[in-house]
């Protein structure tokens, strides 16, 4: 896997459109549990991305991450807006640095993901991205080179988000309902899970 | 005169914002700087990370701005804006860990008498210990 600014292109739209088709799920699941803003915070902030797929395109790899990163800062205005944020802009400072693509995508990958952890000072098991982001980190580490990884992303992401609905929330606004969280698929878990759905479906159509 | 520290409201609401702010300059009065936001970019309920960067400009004193925000995205986004910031600044704006109302009244009162940003940040966060 190379990314070509064209791959690039690709990959971003897909996950930007995928995002976007799903407002009205994230929006449910986040009525649920939380304050119903996900989904709409979730479109308003990949529509900008969307704005900007041009210059996105034309940047290299690592700029273009920290673009990503920074337009979702700015746009998304809820939580998820820094914490999807600081995934792409941490993503893009580790490739900035001596990580390349496609070898280190784990570790790349790990950098966004100890980022969210970060900015939400949350851990896995607390019904978050986290509790699908911390498997696929898993999963690549255990399975970059294999040929049947984009499967097994896959498979991982859609195991861990099912995984959310039982747990407790005890970060977000999803944990002021203490038991009352448990029986729901964790919105921020269902967005990931979406994102990393577009990309390996991506990858999997150009292979 | 001295500089006093800044005060920043960050609410998801426009009206709570600009409600608190008006009660701190009712009771504390105007000499200390007190900038506010609440709403998303749509005008909906949320915070906003240019919006938040916005009030800390307009709050800012060489003493530093204390934030006051009420739910967990507006604490995350008012890190978020912090972090953007120069680094010259970014060492000179805390997020206080406290009741907004109440928390922005404290630390009002505590920045009108000269107080240091730590001191102004103790006062608004004894709020929260009790």
């Amino acid at each position: 896997m190379s990314l070509e600014p064209e791959t690039l292109k690709t990959l971003v739209r897909a996950a930007a459109q995928q995002v976007i088709a799903s407002t009205a799920e994230l929006t449910a699941l986040d009525q649920a549990i939380g304050d119903g803003d996900h989904g709409v915070n979730m479109k308003r902030g990949f529509e900008a991305v969307l704005g900007k797929l041009d210059t996105i395109g034309a940047l290299p790899p690592d700029e273009a991450l920290k673009t990503i990163g920074k337009t979702l800062v700015m746009t998304v205005g809820g939580a998820s807006g820094p914490l999807y944020g600081s995934f792409f802009m941490a993503a893009g400072d580790a490739l900035s640095q001596s990580r390349r693509l496609p070898d280190d995508l784990a570790e790349i990958f790990a950098c966004g993901v100890g980022a969210v952890s970060a900015r939400g000072r949350s851990q896995p098991g607390e019904k978050t991205m986290l509790d699908v982001l911390f498997p696929v980190l898993e999963t690549l580490r255990a399975a970059v080179g294999n040929p049947d990884l984009i499967e097994r992303v896959r498979m991982t992401a859609t195991e861990a988000t099912a995984r959310t609905a039982p747990m407790q929330a005890t970060k977000g606004r999803a944990s002021f309902l203490g038991q009352r969280s448990i029986g729901h698929v964790d919105p921020g878990a269902r967005s990931s899970c979406v994102l990393l759905h577009a990309v390996c479906d991506t990858l999997e159509a150009r292979q | 005169m001295n500089d006093m520290v800044g005060i920043v409201i960050v609410s998801h609401s426009q009206d709570i914002a600009k409600g608190t702010a008006d009660m701190v300059r009712q009771m504390v009065g105007s000499e200390v700087k007190v900038a506010f936001c609440g709403g998303n970019s749509d005008g909906g309920l949320g915070t906003s990370v240019p919006l938040i960067i916005e009030a800390i400009n307009q709050a800012w004193s060489p003493k530093g701005v204390a934030i006051l925000v009420d739910l967990g995205g507006a604490e995350t986004n008012s890190e978020m804006a912090v972090e953007m910031l120069q680094p010259e600044q970014r060492d000179l704006v805390v997020v206080c860990n406290a009741p907004i109302v109440e928390g922005a009244v404290m630390a009002a009162t505590e920045a009108a008498g000269g107080s240091s940003l730590e001191q102004v940040r103790a006062v608004a966060e004894e709020l929260s210990a009790a």
